[in-house]
């Protein structure tokens, strides 16, 4: 069997994880701590990408990077290869995929910290910045562990966006859900049943490991 | 000097009965308590104050630094206010240790003056041997201890308290009150306190505010508020009273004497000046002021016997409930002898019946 979809996947739900999780950390940050004119908007648009379909988004993510798009031209002046159809296109899919789940699972993680912690830093002068990083992150760090293990697997799980901003290059940017769709087509029905338990055995351990995590935070471990 | 004028206002809802807090005062040196019941507006003056939820309208002056002023938009974020701020639980950063704890707070010093600071704070507060234990491994009272220090780290203009002894038992409660002492005689920070409990503000007033219904109903010296009650809501607050409704049946200022008719029991008290013949006014006396004995023999002029009809006994005294509502407070001992008796004498000295 070809192991290269696996790895492939594994890597780019890697990065796509690390990214996402930075964004989201920005995100929930900002949308629980601060108050600012468009603060409804922005929650809003961060949870449009969960109920627009794939092809939508990766309609839009074509427009905003593809070869034909100044961010696509400047990307290519500057590192001589275009964007799309590349494991970059497969990651930034990723990100595209599980950061806004990851955004409201982080706000929920942020929030369940009690607010008389963040009134004591704040009455003793410390900057928003700095009462999240050595308050409230310290304080949720399990729940926030458990929604970026979540946010990795739905990183695993993308189809629709990485077709159309990826594609389905064999060796390149073929990933695991795509190389699924590609065995059926063409009547592998083995290799896809095989890749099926794989994205399964691993969503359900991400899963168990995710409860496990945040039970442990509800029981003050 | 802290002056503040504040409106904040909560519409009614299908949850709550809505709230209009609408005060102005001034808290200077020392110690100033803000003593109200349950849902009249104190911990939300000091929220506003902290900086916390925002007014609706209004100004707030910290040693001539603008905090908030609704007419100019000033708005300053808790961070910028000096304001240090005491809770009703110690919070403390839990994932830290007692010195870490401290020494968060002192982030923005130098690394050196952190250091001092941070040590001295311990050492003051009787933490140096527990300095490497995390809340949850020291006891309710060190806990509070470290709280205080670490709102001290900052030099605050002024340190807000909201209800900080609820749930301390009576020991750490004055250890409370003893370490409140010594901020305020060392590190000279006034004060303004929330509480409900009535001992805790007339132990620790220099400067008390009677909040009912989000409004100012009466400032002054313990005392002074004590002495004479700007109303009947602040009287029932104190629970030291006795309010009765009276009339007015007649006014001698040459003799200073007035007669007043309250339940067909005739009162002698003092002159009341701007008041008339027939005027329907509450008396208000207080319940320990009231003389009482058990009756022997026949009553004298200017005594009113009453038949007991319940008591209650309180650490040191007796509340002795009479016929018309009455209830006349006298210490323990002295009730014990007297238990048995059913019908009592009582008398009103003259200064003790005072107009609301």
């Amino acid at each position: 069997m070809d192991t290269f979809p696996l790895i492939l996947s594994l890597e780019v739900a890697c990065a796509a994880t690390a990214i996402s999780l930075v964004i989201a950390l920005l995100a929930a940050w900002a949308l629980s701590f601060l108050d600012f004119r468009g603060k409804d908007l922005l929650d809003a648009a961060l949870t449009l990408p969960l109920v627009l379909p794939p092809t939508v988004l990766g309609y839009y993510l074509l427009i905003v990077i593809g070869r034909e798009s100044w961010f696509g031209q400047a990307w290519e002046s500057l590192t001589g290869s275009p964007l799309v159809f590349t494991p970059k296109a497969a990651v930034i899919a990723a990100i595209v995929h599980s950061a806004p789940l990851l955004t409201k699972y982080l706000r929920a993680a942020i929030e369940s910290v009690d607010p008389i912690y963040v009134r004591a830093a704040r009455s003793l002068g410390l900057a928003e910045w700095t009462i999240f990083l050595r308050v409230v992150l310290p304080l949720c760090q399990r729940p926030v562990i458990a929604a970026a293990v979540l946010s990795f697997a739905r990183s695993l799980g993308d189809f629709g966006v990485t077709i159309m901003i990826a594609g389905n290059i064999p060796g390149k940017t073929q990933t695991l859900s795509v190389a699924i769709y590609d065995a059926v087509e063409s009547g592998n029905g083995g290799l896809a049943r095989t890749l099926v338990l794989i994205v399964s055995a691993i969503g359900l351990l991400v899963v168990w490991l995710s409860n496990r995590l945040n039970r442990q935070q509800a029981m003050g471990a | 000097m802290l002056e503040a004028r504040l409106q904040k206002r909560y519409a009614r809802s299908s949850e709550s009965a809505g709230f209009e807090l609408n005060v102005q005062f001034q808290a200077g040196a020392g110690t100033t308590v803000l003593f109200g019941p349950s849902g009249s507006g104190k911990s939300l003056t000091l929220e506003l104050i902290a900086g916390f939820v925002k007014p609706d309208a209004g100004r707030i002056l910290l040693n001539d630094r603008l905090l908030f002023d609704s007419g100019t938009a000033v708005f300053l974020a808790p961070q910028k206010r000096e304001c240090g701020y005491l809770f009703q639980k110690p919070a403390l950063f839990p994932h830290m240790t007692l010195r870490e704890n401290l020494a968060f707070a002192a982030t923005k010093l130098p690394k050196l003056e952190r250091y001092r600071k941070v040590n001295q704070l311990l050492e003051s507060f009787r933490l140096t041997e527990l300095a490497g234990r995390k809340p949850n491994e020291v006891s309710g009272g060190q806990r509070q201890r470290c709280s205080i220090a670490r709102s001290l780290v900052v030099e605050p203009a002024m340190l807000l308290l909201d209800e900080p002894t609820v749930g301390l038992d009576t020991t750490l409660r004055h250890e409370f009150y003893e370490i409140l002492a010594r901020v305020h005689n060392e590190f000279s920070v006034p004060v303004l306190l929330v509480t409900h409990d009535l001992e805790e503000a007339f132990l620790l007033a220099d400067q008390m505010l009677v909040l009912l219904d989000g409004k100012i109903a009466q400032a002054g010296t313990p005392r002074e508020i004590l002495k004479q009650p700007a109303s009947a809501g602040v009287a029932n607050l104190l629970g030291l009273f006795n309010l009765l409704p009276a009339e007015i049946k007649q006014l001698d200022p040459g003799n200073n004497r007035s007669k007043l008719r309250w339940n067909a029991i005739e009162l002698e008290g003092p002159y009341y000046p701007a008041r008339l013949l027939g005027d329907k006014v509450t008396v208000c006396v207080r319940r320990d002021e009231i003389a009482v004995s058990p009756k022997m023999g026949k009553a004298e002029k200017g005594e009113l016997v009453l038949s007991l009809e319940a008591s209650a006994e309180t650490a040191r005294t007796a509340l002795l409930h009479f016929a018309g509502g009455l209830i006349v407070e006298i210490p323990l001992e002295e009730f014990a002898e007297n238990r048995h008796h059913s019908e009592w004498t009582l008398r009103f000295p003259t200064t003790t019946l005072r107009i609301l």
